[in-house]
């Protein structure tokens, strides 16, 4: 009745949260011109997508897909055995378990009609089965906090996932192991099952038991004669053995009650294997309910996030499924952490303090954007810049054992942010290229406005620029800009400047433009006499800055030895630096 | 056996597969043995505009990965090579520096001493291997191709830094483009840059320069523009189609990447070389590969000649 009643409530509980957690996958709006698609129109597009690959030949595929990624998971393997090992151990072991062990009631009873759990071979699979998930979760363990994969971060879902999976199994174990040493465990199956009652034979099967499968008697105690032991034998012959395997076959549950046999007595008189029942039912029924809100919710949905992308490839999709895709894949993502470890730029993270550098981590960032939750500009800014910082090398894509197309996914949100306001400097440089490429395919009409938006931000810092013509003081320099100008060492030649503007005259920049100051503002050999004057906002606020090629013509044409592109990176870097935290404070402040 | 790491880079495995299935073959025909290193990371070229630290982090990181399996590195991208030779001298020249980085290497258990050299694919055809040695290797040769050769900024300069060639008169692409039977044309802008570095930042410009670039080659009698270099290579392949619809020109100078052209005269299979995967064709190229019959005519004619002069000197 309990096992029932709890059974029906997490079910229904499970199912609640698995519509749940389905319906956002076409609720959550990830990514640009995703608003005005309807709900319904992504549901009625998906279930029409997914009929035409039913019935065409790419069911093939998804069924190879199958195969091998869902069932074998070869994407892992790829990346590194060992993960692999515990991965396939927890969950083929955990599989088993479930069907064989959990609902043996209705699957394993259907399939073998001579089913008992406690004769060979099942009771032994069940213990191995069993062993090979706490292997797995003890790969787990290791992996996470002892060999420290780099940049493999622990959540508390992470977590949770694996004590929700060592609590069933332990508790599994436990409560095999308590029950072999509870004498009156020991006894309901004498009084139920052998069908003796002379108590000189009683006394005999009962030291047999005590001698050779560690049942805690409360009144009999080694060594027992020979004779009492042999006819002891006799009787587990002829009235146990028949449907009771030796104990030591449940290996894991025989070594733990060697184990705990010093307080067996205790054990039984605490009413420990029931307990441990309550706690092994009610283990696996948090754990049923729970599911879809939690990590092992990955089961379904890398599995569809696998299969979803192995046949839909590099093809074009229909604006409502990829919507619909992208919502589903930020479930797919088991916080496994490879992305990051192969990720190409997150060196970027030993300077620039974002954890949305990191793939594994952008998700979640990602997950709360696209639930629609109000956030803070700060925090948007730190999304943007995160998914923003990517060479765009398809590596994550590549490598993801849950097959998320992961590139997609920061580029659409990339867009999404950019269109919000907030400036990104990281526009001005060539990580943009990617994004020039695709302007045709997928950037919306607002193409130019991000890169306007971070020149303007630049811009505004800097107000003498804005008079053109006056007599500027000298009064403006600034003593630390020079000083500031030190990080390869080189920039610092701009002082040995004399004006002979070759700089100027063979830039390919200058050349192109028949008036290039209104174009450009300050010229390369301008801008070098700006920095050598100490004058920061001259030197910040030319578009030059930003139109340089680092073709390296000026400064390699340059008589005096002045690193003139390195000047100019330098003063990037330091423009950007310094424009990025007064953005930053007036964002505070608002 | 010559052996390298092999750095790709970001663009080439995203963007390039050709370049790189047609290098590896190109390379594996010369003998040259190549190693791959999952650890290695982007360059930092991209982020040298925001982060000098960063761009320098990441550079020193390749180094020290190659370092550590006693490896001299070849990159196909002249961004990455022109990145990673900075980061070498840098780190060479200043010893502060050099601790700084180290140490930020140092939690991967990792550290640069500057005991390798970075080469770029092209030097390494030049230089290690040679002209002879190639020139051995060809199955055929083109006849009346006519080839402009693109250097790229970031392999020439700075030559301070680099060390590639000549910055002002370089010729050691030239003569790699003329083993393979191909005339490498003069023309006034060919050390000029392709643009790439602004494409995304400011495409007007980006795409004014690309044009005066191709326009200048086109009309120096050019054929095809040869790049070495994935950025390059976009620039004047999918870019050049962009401005091709956008702007009012109609003279396409295709682009094909070096080890394309030098896969083609070396006989190495077509699968390798990708040449359907450039966005603007480049298959008539092979329309100018000297026919076997014809390569078997010049033999003959070259052994005629030779008894002539036999004859005519044992008449003497």
């Amino acid at each position: 009745m309990f096992l029932k009643v709890c059974l029906y409530i997490s079910l229904v509980i499970f199912l609640l949260a698995l519509i749940y957690k389905v319906s956002t996958w076409f609720r959550y709006k990830v990514g640009i011109g995703v608003a005005e698609i309807s709900v319904s129109t992504r549901f009625f597009s998906a279930i029409k997508g997914i009929l035409l690959i039913l019935f065409s030949p790419k069911i093939l595929t998804l069924l190879k897909v199958f195969v091998l990624d869902v069932l074998l998971q070869f994407r892992i393997l790829r990346e590194d055995f060992l993960r692999w090992v515990m991965h396939i151990f927890i969950y083929v072991g955990f599989m088993l378990l479930l069907l064989m062990h959990a609902l043996d009631k209705y699957i394993t009873v259907a399939i073998w009609k001579n089913y008992y759990s406690t004769v060979n071979p099942f009771m032994f699979l069940r213990d191995l089965f069993g062993a090979m998930v706490i292997v797995g979760v003890l790969i787990a363990i290791y992996r996470r906090f002892i060999l420290k994969v780099p940049r493999m971060f622990t959540n508390a879902m992470d977590i949770y996932a694996i004590l929700i999976v060592a609590v069933i199994m332990l508790s599994g174990i436990f409560l095999e192991a308590t029950k072999m040493v509870a004498y009156s465990d020991y006894k309901r199956m004498v009084d139920e099952y052998s069908g003796l009652s002379d108590p000189e034979e009683l006394k005999s099967l009962e030291a047999y038991w005590v001698k050779e499968f560690g049942t805690i008697s409360p009144n009999l105690k080694e060594p027992f004669d020979e004779i009492i032991l042999a006819k002891g034998k006799e009787l587990h012959e002829s009235s146990c053995a028949g449907c009771h395997a030796r104990p030591q076959w449940a290996f894991t549950g025989y070594g733990t009650a060697k184990i705990i046999r010093p307080i067996g007595l205790g054990i039984d008189r605490a009413h420990l294997p029931s307990v441990l029942w309550y706690v092994h039912i009610l283990a696996c029924f948090v754990g049923l309910a729970y599911l879809p809100l939690s990590k092992m919710f990955h089961i379904f949905a890398s599995s569809i996030s696998l299969l979803a992308n192995g046949v839909i490839g590099k093809e074009k999709i229909v604006p409502a499924n990829r919507a619909t895709l992208q919502a589903m894949e930020l479930d797919a993502c088991t916080h496994c952490g490879t992305c990051s470890l192969r990720c190409s730029v997150i060196m970027a993270f030993e300077e620039i303090t974002n954890m949305n550098i990191f793939p594994s981590e952008k998700i979640a960032s990602i997950k709360t954007l696209a639930s629609g939750k109000e956030l803070s500009p700060q925090e948007l800014r730190h999304i943007q810049e995160g998914v923003y910082l990517c060479s765009n090398c398809y590596r994550c894509t590549v490598v993801c054992p849950a097959g998320i197309n992961l590139q997609d996914l920061w580029f659409n949100v990339r867009e999404t942010l950019l269109q919000k306001g907030y400036p990104e400097f990281l526009v001005l440089s060539p990580l943009s290229f990617y994004r020039g490429l695709m302007k045709e395919e997928t950037v919306p009409k607002d193409y130019e406005k991000p890169l306007i938006q971070a020149r303007e931000a630049i811009a505004a810092q800097c107000d003498l620029m804005k008079k053109k013509d006056k007599v500027l003081p000298l009064t403006h320099a600034d003593r630390t800009l020079q000083g500031g100008l030190n990080l390869s060492a080189q920039a610092k030649t701009f002082s040995v400047c004399f004006g002979c503007q070759t700089c100027t005259t063979v830039c390919p920049v200058v050349g192109n433009y028949e008036n290039p100051q209104e174009a450009l503002g300050l010229l390369p050999h301008q801008i070098m006499h700006a920095a050598g004057l100490g004058i920061r906002d001259l030197a910040f606020g030319s578009n030059m800055l930003w139109d340089c090629l680092t073709c390296y013509q000026c400064q390699e044409q340059c008589p005096q030895g002045v690193h003139v592109t390195d000047v100019l990176y330098e003063l990037k870097n330091l423009a950007v630096k310094q424009v990025r935290e007064k953005t930053l404070q007036s964002m505070e402040r608002k | 056996m010559m052996e390298f790491a092999l750095f790709l880079g970001c663009t080439i495995p995203a963007r390039l597969n050709q370049y790189e299935s047609s290098s590896r073959a190109v390379l594996e025909k010369l003998g040259v043995g190549l190693v791959d290193i999952r650890e290695f990371n982007c360059c930092g070229y991209p982020l040298r505009n925001i982060d000098f630290k960063v761009f320098i982090l990441s550079s020193a990181r390749n180094l020290a990965l190659a370092e550590k399996k006693h490896l001299n590195v070849i990159t196909l991208c002249k961004c990455c090579y022109g990145s990673l030779k900075k980061a070498d001298y840098l780190m060479k020249e200043n010893d502060s520096l050099k601790k700084e980085v180290n140490a930020t290497l140092e939690k991967e258990g990792l550290k640069y001493e500057g005991k390798i050299e970075v080469k770029h694919l092209l030097s390494v055809l030049h230089k290690d291997i040679g002209i002879e040695a190639i020139k051995g290797k060809m199955a055929t040769t083109f006849r009346g191709l006519k080839i402009a050769t693109h250097y790229g900024c970031h392999a020439l300069r700075p030559s301070q830094v680099v060390g590639f060639d000549n910055p002002v008169a370089p010729s050691l692409f030239d003569q790699l483009v003329e083993v393979t039977g191909a005339e490498s044309i003069e023309w006034p802008m060919k050390l000029e840059c392709c643009g790439a570095p602004l494409w995304g930042i400011h495409d007007k410009l980006s795409m004014d320069l690309t044009l005066k670039k191709l326009t200048d080659g086109k009309k120096s009698g050019a054929d095809y523009v040869c790049a070495a270099c994935p950025y390059c290579h976009i620039q004047f392949d999918k870019v050049q189609k962009m401005i091709l619809s956008q702007r009012d020109v109609n003279h396409p100078l295709p682009s094909i990447l070096y080890t394309q052209l030098l896969g083609l005269s070396m006989g190495v299979d077509k699968k390798a070389l990708g040449l359907e995967m450039n966005e603007i064709p480049i298959s008539g190229i092979e329309e100018l590969l000297k026919k076997e019959r014809e390569l078997a005519e010049e033999k003959e004619l070259a052994a005629q000649k030779e008894t002539k002069k036999e004859t005519a000197s044992a008449k003497d």
